[in-house]
């Protein structure tokens, strides 16, 4: 695509499509949906973190007035070890469905046991505590350190380590080892005249949405069962219950409601397969709901982390060695990110010699889900706190040293292909020019810059465009709309057939009204879904042109199409869509286009942040007072939205790098499962985040678009973590930067 | 099983009765018995602020509110804000700066809004940003939900 392109709507900032229902409490998520008839499950969960359910007695709760059905793992028609698709996690229909209800071990605290559907929440509520455990209970592990151990208590005796050079003979924790090179990594250090090198820590955090998991289903003999529930991809709810229920496919059909937040945590099931057994066996459409408790106890987390980092670099400043290694936490069942986290952790550079091996340990803690670029935060926090280092180490200006060794086009990545156009340097110079980075810095403030990679997704997507006779139409997707996604579409569409963006109306269909679409996962729904958005929009005005010839008996290479108007270029006549669409009963029937794709070159998105803090020395408490989030939209559509990307993705990381962890006992039970506890930011927490879009276009995308969805929450780890390190003149190694442990680190208590 | 206990309450100026059980909050109420779903529940502990209604014209949380408390009460919700089809201010200045993603504490802020409008008609950023602390936001990173509420206060004050 050309650079200087002239959009008509691109670029505006409309009032979103659904808003109205939005402001005024009339959109529908999970929890919002009522059928007649129907009853409530409720959910079992482990007291235990890790323990042997040496026998299990329903009989009581059964016997209970008002209770209608209970599901067990036993429930499960035999599932296979097959692969599942669940956007941008990974996992067996195994380990799923042992994760959906335990079987015969319990693996965290919260893990789930026994389903029951009652009459009333209360009912359901009350039979649960009739159900009858016997545990024995063993001896948790809490970390990847004691779970790499040789001695550790095994979650599973059947797990042996893959990814080995010489196959295990021991079961272990450690589910799969990956390794990435590049160069030579041993000449690399040898050149350097500066390494630096450190271990660092990232904790168990959660998503975070503030909408609980959420569904009501009703199971149909006849192949018509339903679910409705929040997800950010309900083909994938689709074929995950299915699958774990032995049903079709087209048996199944699965509604998206609104979605209330999902940030990775909603691609995948935790409810939907039990309500279904619940439905089945009562006979009844079954709600479930999960509290904030539960939401924290069970689902998600993104993985905690322990890495190290090694770098190396000559006295002119190039970059000559990295190395990392780098062990993530699966949580109860093995698929952590860390090869995401390997794939990322230096992407930003162009540096001949890398070396990264990664870690999956499973631990007796929720399994992760992902989490906004699952992965790479925790990577990339480790090499940009390393590569401020070095910037100080070298007499350098942390901006000036990235830009030399910046990847740009050509660079070649440690996995696998050569970037194509990208804009790290782009965003590194706004950076460099912005207000923020000249203020100077007050008493007892410190400054940090770090850059975030991360590579975005295409994928699946299937669009109708419905016209109507009147000229208006029905954007018809698959994508769930988590941000705001479907102003962005109604843009598209209208940019591509010239008409005004509120003659046409987007819906999430459900998965029988449009084809499979991937999920909102990856920022790949602006991206891909657009890309099939515009493709079907194009398709509509190319029949428009058709029946435009028909009318005037030319052909449709003789009908020229401008701002939604037809006209023949044979002639004087003119057609305005409207006016086709109005007369498409005589020229062959109403007008659809349509797009089945599978979009490749979704272009990378680098992120830039700067994090102005200022560290409360007496207490440890560190106020962030001037965040400035800059990032590669590509090209912004809805340029609102894309700055509200930046600074939500900003707004986590700074709660993951200042506040946000997981607290558990030595028994593992976790300790702060709320949100009094598990403290994300509040209004009065943050600054405002200003933002830069940097637009350097993606040239596989009509309009230019790369998601932008996720790099934001990459850098301000250590954006935030080389703040508060300025800020004390101590090296900061652990995260959340807390107040009791930044004040250990003032007082060198560490 | 006790009995159910009947309420007389007024809910956003209309009279309403239902009936609850004693343990029952005012947001159970609202959403499953009364079918009032736009009052979202995201902790059902009072620190996420999604719930937040007014009871005499009070800013609280209805999942702490019992049901049977609004015996007597004018309750305020998200479906009283605004004239059927027609937005009020604070509204429209939410959509106008894109002062919400996913949507789901959307109600929540318009009602705490505005309580802090009411109370305070001329906020200051930091007046606004702890006034509102109560209501989590994770998509936003609420720099647009704080431009939207000075917005808004700033536009009622000049039709004032």
């Amino acid at each position: 695509m050309s650079e200087a392109r002239e959009f008509k709507y691109i670029g505006q900032n409309t009032i979103r499509p659904d808003g109205f229902d939005k402001v005024t409490g009339r959109a529908n998520y999970g929890a919002d949906m009522s059928l007649p008839g129907m009853v409530w499950g409720k959910i079992l969960r482990s007291p235990h973190a890790h323990a042997i359910i040496k026998s299990l007695d329903i009989s009581k709760a059964e016997a209970h007035p008002g209770v209608l059905a209970i599901a067990t793992h036993a429930d499960f028609p035999s599932v296979t070890d097959e692969a599942i698709e669940s956007g941008e996690g990974s996992s067996t229909l195994l380990d799923l469905a042992r994760n959906v209800l335990a079987k015969d071990k319990v693996l965290y605290h919260g893990h789930a046991i026994v389903a029951i559907a009652a009459k009333t929440a209360a009912i359901a509520e009350q039979a649960l505590a009739l159900v009858d455990i016997d545990y024995e209970v063993l001896k948790p592990v809490l970390d990847v350190r004691t779970a790499m151990a040789a001695d550790a208590p095994l979650l599973h005796a059947d797990m042996f380590t893959q990814g080995l050079e010489e196959a295990p003979t021991r079961a272990s924790n450690i589910a799969v080892r990956h390794e990435m090179k590049l160069g030579d990594i041993d000449a690399g250090f040898a050149e350097a005249d500066v390494i630096v090198e450190r271990e660092f820590y990232t904790p168990t955090a959660h998503q975070g949405y503030i909408e609980p998991h959420a569904c009501t289903v009703r199971y149909d003999k006849d192949g018509q069962s339903m679910v409705w529930c929040s997800t950010q991809g309900h083909f994938d709810v689709r074929s995950s219950t299915a699958k774990l229920l032995g049903m079709k496919l087209g048996q199944l059909k699965v509604i998206a409601s609104e979605i209330g937040g999902g940030f990775g945590g909603k691609t995948t099931v935790y409810l939907e397969p039990v309500a279904l057994i619940l439905s089945r066996k009562s006979g009844r459409p079954v709600k479930m709901v999960m509290n904030r408790d539960e939401v924290l106890k069970a689902t998600g987390p993104g993985s905690a982390s322990r890495s190290k980092i090694k770098l190396g670099a000559k006295k002119d400043g190039t970059i000559t060695a990295m190395k990392g290694w780098l062990a993530y936490e699966a949580g109860a069942f093995k698929g952590s990110p860390v090869m995401l986290g390997c794939m990322t952790a230096f992407t930003p550079y162009a540096v001949a010699n890398m070396y990264i091996e990664g870690f999956d340990v499973v631990v007796n803690k929720a399994k992760v889900a992902a989490y906004r670029a699952p992965g790479a935060p925790q990577a990339e926090f480790a090499v940009e706190m390393l590569v401020n280092e070095l910037a100080v180490e070298l007499g350098r200006d942390p901006i000036d040293l990235r830009l030399q060794n910046a990847a740009k086009e050509g660079t070649q990545t440690i996995y696998g292909p050569k970037f194509k156009r990208v804009g790290l340097v782009e965003c590194l110079e706004a950076a460099r020019d912005s207000a923020h980075y000249k203020q100077a810095l007050q008493a007892n403030q410190g400054r940090g810059i770090a850059a975030g990679f991360w590579f975005n997704v295409g994928g699946q997507s299937s669009v109708v465009i419905n016209m109507n006779p009147d000229g208006t139409g029905t954007i018809v997707e698959g994508s769930p709309d988590i941000g705001g996604s479907r102003a962005s579409m109604q843009m598209m569409a209208a940019e591509a057939m010239g008409i005004a963006p509120g003659l046409l109306k987007p819906i999430i269909a459900d998965t029988e009204n449009v084809a499979f679409s991937q999920g909102t996962g990856g920022s790949r729904t602006t991206f891909a879904t657009g890309m099939a958005v515009i493709e079907a929009a194009e398709d509509v005005v190319n029949q428009v042109k058709q029946r435009a010839a028909s009318v005037w008996n030319v052909t449709a290479e003789q009908v020229d199409w401008a701002d939604g108007v037809a006209t023949n270029m044979a002639g004087e006549e003119r057609l305005t869509l409207a006016e086709v669409c109005a007369g498409a009963e005589r020229t062959g029937g109403q007008i659809s286009g349509r797009a089945n794709i599978n979009a490749r070159g979704a272009g990378p998105s680098f992120a830039v942040h700067l994090c102005d803090v200022q560290v409360d020395k007496e207490t440890g408490k560190v106020d962030v007072v001037r965040y400035t989030a800059v990032q590669d939209a590509g090209k912004a559509i809805h340029p609102q939205y894309v700055e509200g990307q930046y600074q939500g993705g900003a707004a986590q990381g700074i709660g993951w790098a200042l506040n946000e962890e997981y607290v558990f006992s030595a028994d593992g039970l976790m300790e702060n499962a709320g949100f009094l506890d598990y403290r994300i930011p509040v209004a009065s927490d943050l600054p405002m985040i200003d933002t830069i879009i940097v637009e350097v276009p993606n040239a596989f995308h009509p309009y230019g678009v790369r998601g932008v969805g996720e790099s934001g929450i990459i850098p301000p780890l250590g954006a935030v973590g080389y703040a508060v390190e300025s800020a004390i003149g101590a090296k900061v190694t652990d995260l959340p930067l807390s107040p009791p442990r930044v004040l250990a680190l003032i007082q060198g208590n560490t | 099983m006790m009995a159910k206990l009947h309420i007389t309450t007024s809910i956003n100026g209309d009279a309403t009765e239902f009936l609850c059980e004693p343990h029952d909050t005012l947001l159970d109420v609202l959403r499953n018995d009364l079918q009032m779903t736009g009052t979202k529940e995201g902790c059902g502990s009072g620190d996420c602020g999604a719930c937040s209604v007014t009871v005499d014209g009070r800013l609280v949380c209805a999942c702490l509110v019992l049901g049977v408390e609004a015996e007597g009460r004018e309750i305020g919700t998200i479906e009283g804000v605004g004239d059927n089809d027609k937005l009020n201010v604070i509204q429209e200045k939410f959509l106008e700066h894109a002062a919400l993603q996913c949507g789901i504490c959307t109600p929540g802020l318009v009602v705490s809004t505005q309580a802090l409008l009411t109370l305070n008609p001329d906020p200051t950023e930091a007046e606004a940003r702890y006034f509102l602390a109560g209501n989590l936001c994770r998509c936003t990173g609420y720099d647009k939900i704080i431009r939207a509420v000075l917005d808004a206060a700033a536009t009622m004050k000049g039709a004032a």
